[in-house]
């Protein structure tokens, strides 16, 4: 009844890659027209059918749900095909789409699409228009298929997609000439991204090894079927016991925050801007970073099973949303700023996910992807009408040029900073009460609080260095040179008719999770409620003392003063701070400040030098490791020894050889001659040898007055010649007369071991041979 | 009757002054000559054995191998001529066109 086969899933992620393959297979071929056409059409396709499942499926069946108050989530599937078979590993190729990856499908393709029609202005003039496209096409079909994914391999196999396309779209200018930046720069972010994702993806990889390892499974509904076994003991890599849930909860989340951009891993977010602005608005704002979030949100009956690992990820979150804001303070690259806020609003959904309020955090990323693609569009308008220049100080007095632009950027501003009626602020304000009012008895008593503060200080920061670029950009009078103010416009419609959109639901899509203080209205809280309140329940199940509310969470006059207190503080920032210090330029009162904090403000502005430090502690130990293996191994073992060496062996064992071939062919014939002579002496000569009765001829055993027979087996002479002569005590005597006939016979009386010698002689040429043997005489 | 191991002494010391003489001495033509000495060496073998057993097989092999030696000589000679045509010499250390 709650779920259902339904036969059109694989439209979504297929249209999109239908898209990429034509794009980066025969796109060139075709006129730019055709390739937008193509790419736009595919991934708006995309959409519709994610609305219509929705429409006509989903939203009935959790409707249904919803009021038979059913705590079973509906979904449709299809199982496209099965593709992983072997022992008792069963992967199938197998899709789902239930409340979640509604949300999630519906941001990617919405904002996908948004995002390509600005594209098809925004990279109008460049040269590899169809391989941008196939590779944007390429990335949604990807991320579809990370979010639809019914189990952790589709999952992977997304995640590693979408990687790949980040990857190739941050370098996608790898050779841009002519201009300040220069392709190499462009590459090594592209490369940065790709392995500090590695670092992470290693995790991710050993998570889905410990689930599966214990569970026996990597499907996601299954494995939430029987958390039971999530409960085993794990001696983690001889570590320390933890559980399983805790070990590959933690595992996972490293995954994250490489991917996600979360301390330690989030250096390569801000490089990943050297691409072009649509892909930093869609793969490094709106989707791809928010896959870690999904994926802990995915997986909420995993970490809901381990309070430490919920502790761990709200901590990572609520330390990196401050401290990427922090960052945000003195960057003047109006996409660096945007970067570093990229981050610090992720943070801000790990901090949701990690208190337990996985709805919240949805939500955020739900709004973010709106207002955040909707700034970085806006940041491409600016570098578009700034002839591509990024510095904030050059700017300035674009309010006039570009209205449109300006008016959608103050909006998104607004929804990011918090302002109340914006939709930051409900989901942002939602966080935050979730962050005081939801805990667990396993951790410290100060914990929530501390969330709380540290969160509250980063919505500060980010309403201060948001409305800080703001003014810098928008007000005032411009600072660019004559050239560049020559050449200012307003952007084409294709790119801000998407803003608009944007704009539009960055302003109202806030009403879809009102707080709890209005009454129960959240609708985005019910509709996620049946996948994501699964881990409670699990956990309760368990009689585990999950994260969950906490006995602050009662007190609705404290929800209204922490509200007030987030309005004040984002009025605050913006007002008294920002307006005072920025409005129409650096005012004197700011430069003022900096001069008098010269050290923190070089430290500030230099990240922390979080990159020299991990340059110095990681990568140049890295580097010289190679280089010692490359040098050492590669090309004096390998190269030098293994290769060059038999190579030399072989060419001096021909020089060698090659003198012995002297043409001559009497030298020849003398080898041939003494060959013989040699061979004749070996196998020509007499051969003698002892056999003892029973037969055995070495080390033979016998027993003390017992009589032993001997006998002499002769080769290479005639057997009417010889004489025999035999020792059989081994005392250098002679006990016989040389006597014609081979066999002899002799008693022992004495336990030992007795060597025996056997002396033959022929009377024809007076050869004589002899042969001795061992035996043990019991 | 002369015992069989004279025959088989005298045989020795042909095959021995045969080898002796490919070995060492440098005209082809000696050479082939030598090669003769010792098919013959061999032969006198064949057919001292041969008389001493009272059989007949021996001395049949003796003429096939004086065929042999006929024919090779025969061979030896042309490839000698042929030789001697392009190198314009009999001695076998300056016919080395086998080297390396």
């Amino acid at each position: 009844m709650y779920e259902k086969t339904y036969p059109y899933l694989f439209w979504i992620p297929l249209l999109p890659l239908v898209g990429a393959a034509f794009n980066l297979l025969v796109g060139r071929k075709f006129s730019r027209r055709v390739v937008n056409v193509v790419a736009c059409t595919m991934v708006g396709l995309s959409c519709l059918v994610v609305l219509s499942a929705i429409w006509t499926h989903l939203y009935p069946m959790w409707k249904a749900a919803h009021e038979a108050h059913a705590e079973v989530a509906p979904r449709l599937v299809l199982t496209v095909w099965d593709w992983i078979v072997a022992g008792n590993v069963d992967i199938k190729l197998g899709l789902w789409f239930d409340p979640l990856t509604a949300v999630m499908t519906f941001v990617i393709t919405f904002v996908g699409f948004l995002i390509h029609l600005y594209s098809t202005g925004y990279m109008a003039h460049d040269r590899d228009y169809a391989r941008f496209f196939g590779y944007l096409n390429l990335f949604t079909g990807a991320m579809l298929m990370l979010v639809m994914g019914d189990n952790l391999v589709v999952l992977f196999v997304g995640w590693e997609g979408v990687g790949v396309c980040s990857y190739l779209l941050i370098g996608f200018w790898y050779d841009k000439d002519g201009t300040e930046k220069a392709g190499d720069a462009n590459a090594t972010a592209g490369k940065k991204a790709f392995l500090v994702n590695r670092i992470g993806d290693f995790a991710f990889v050993l998570g889905m090894f410990v689930l599966f390892y214990f569970t026996g499974t990597l499907n996601i509904h299954d494995m939430s079927e029987n958390t039971g076994r999530l409960l085993q003991s794990w001696n983690a890599f001889g570590l320390g016991p933890v559980t399983v849930a805790g070990g590959a909860a933690i595992l996972l989340l490293i995954g994250a925050t490489g991917k996600s951009a979360q301390v330690p891993l989030y250096v390569w977010l801000p490089d990943a801007m050297a691409g072009p602005t649509p892909v930093s608005a869609l793969i490094h704002a709106a989707t791809m970073v928010t896959a870690g979030v999904y994926m802990v949100a995915r997986l909420n009956f995993v970490y809901m099973l381990s309070p430490t690992a919920m502790g761990v990820v709200a901590l990572v979150g609520a330390f990196t949303a401050l401290f990427a804001a922090t960052i945000g303070f003195a960057q003047n690259d109006i996409k660096k700023v945007l970067a570093y806020s990229t981050i610090s609003q992720l943070g801000f959904m790990f901090l949701a996910v990690g208190v337990g309020a996985f709805a919240a955090g949805i939500f955020h990323l739900f709004t973010h992807a709106f207002f955040k693609a909707c700034l970085f569009l806006c940041a491409g308008s600016v570098i578009h009408a700034m002839s591509g220049k990024q510095d904030v100080r050059e700017m300035g007095g674009l309010r006039k040029v570009m209205p449109h632009t300006h008016w959608t950027f103050l909006f998104s501003t607004l929804a990011i900073a918090g302002v109340p009626l914006w939709s930051g602020f409900f989901s942002k304000d939602e966080i935050l009460w979730k962050a005081i009012s939801q805990g667990n008895p396993a951790w410290p008593m100060w914990l929530p609080t501390l969330l709380y503060v540290v969160g509250m200080l980063g919505a500060l920061c980010t309403a201060f260095y948001m409305f800080r670029l703001y003014y810098l950009t928008f007000s005032g009078e411009s600072r660019a040179d004559e050239h560049t103010r020559y050449h200012m416009h307003e952007s084409p419609s294709a790119m801000t008719a998407p803003l608009i959109v944007l704009a539009t639901g960055a302003t109202v899509l806030g009403f879809l999770g009102l707080p709890g203080l209005v009454g129960d209205h959240n609708f985005m809280h019910h509709w996620l409620a049946p996948v994501l309140e699964r881990g409670a329940a699990v956990a309760a199940a368990s009689s585990l003392a999950a994260v969950g509310p906490n006995t602050l969470s009662h007190s609705h006059s404290l929800e209204g003063l922490l509200m007030a207190v987030s309005v004040v503080v984002a009025l605050f920032a913006w007002l008294v701070l920002a307006r005072k210090l920025y409005l129409g330029g650096f005012s004197a009162q700011i430069e003022r400040t900096v001069s008098k904090l010269p050290r923190l403000h070089r430290v500030v502005y230099n990240k922390y030098y979080v990159d020299e430090i991990y340059n110095a502690l990681f990568v140049l130990p890295l580097k010289w490791t190679a280089r010692l293996l490359s040098d050492a191994v590669d090309k004096f073992l390998i190269d030098f020894v293994l290769v060059n060496g038999s190579a030399k062996l072989v060419d001096v064992g021909g020089i060698i050889l090659r003198s012995l071939q002297t043409g001559n062919v009497q030298r020849y014939l003398l080898g041939l001659v003494a060959g013989t002579a040699v061979m004749v002496y070996v196998f020509a000569g007499m051969r003698v040898e002892i056999l003892v009765a029973p037969g055995a001829p070495a080390a033979a055993v016998a027993t003390t007055g017992q009589p032993v027979d001997f006998s002499a087996r002769v080769g290479g002479a005639r057997e009417s010649n010889l004489e025999y002569q035999w020792d059989f005590d081994g005392d250098g005597t002679w006990d016989t007369q040389w006597q014609t006939s081979p066999a002899a016979r002799h008693t022992y009386s004495e336990k030992k071991r007795y060597h025996v010698r056997l002396q033959v002689r022929d009377r024809s040429d007076r050869r004589v041979k002899s042969d001795t043997t061992t035996l043990e005489v019991r | 009757m002369i015992p069989t191991t004279h025959f088989l002494a005298l045989s020795a010391v042909l095959f021995g002054l045969g080898l002796m003489g490919v070995l060492l001495r440098r005209n082809v033509l000696i050479v082939l000559m030598s090669v003769e000495l010792m098919l013959n060496a061999a032969n006198m073998t064949l057919i001292t054995f041969s008389r001493a057993h009272g059989q007949t097989a021996g001395q049949g092999i003796a003429f096939f191998v004086m065929a042999l030696a006929a024919a090779e000589a025969a061979v030896g000679l042309a490839i000698v001529v042929a030789v001697f045509r392009s190198r314009r010499t009999v001695n076998v250390d300056e016919i080395n066109l086998m080297k390396k």
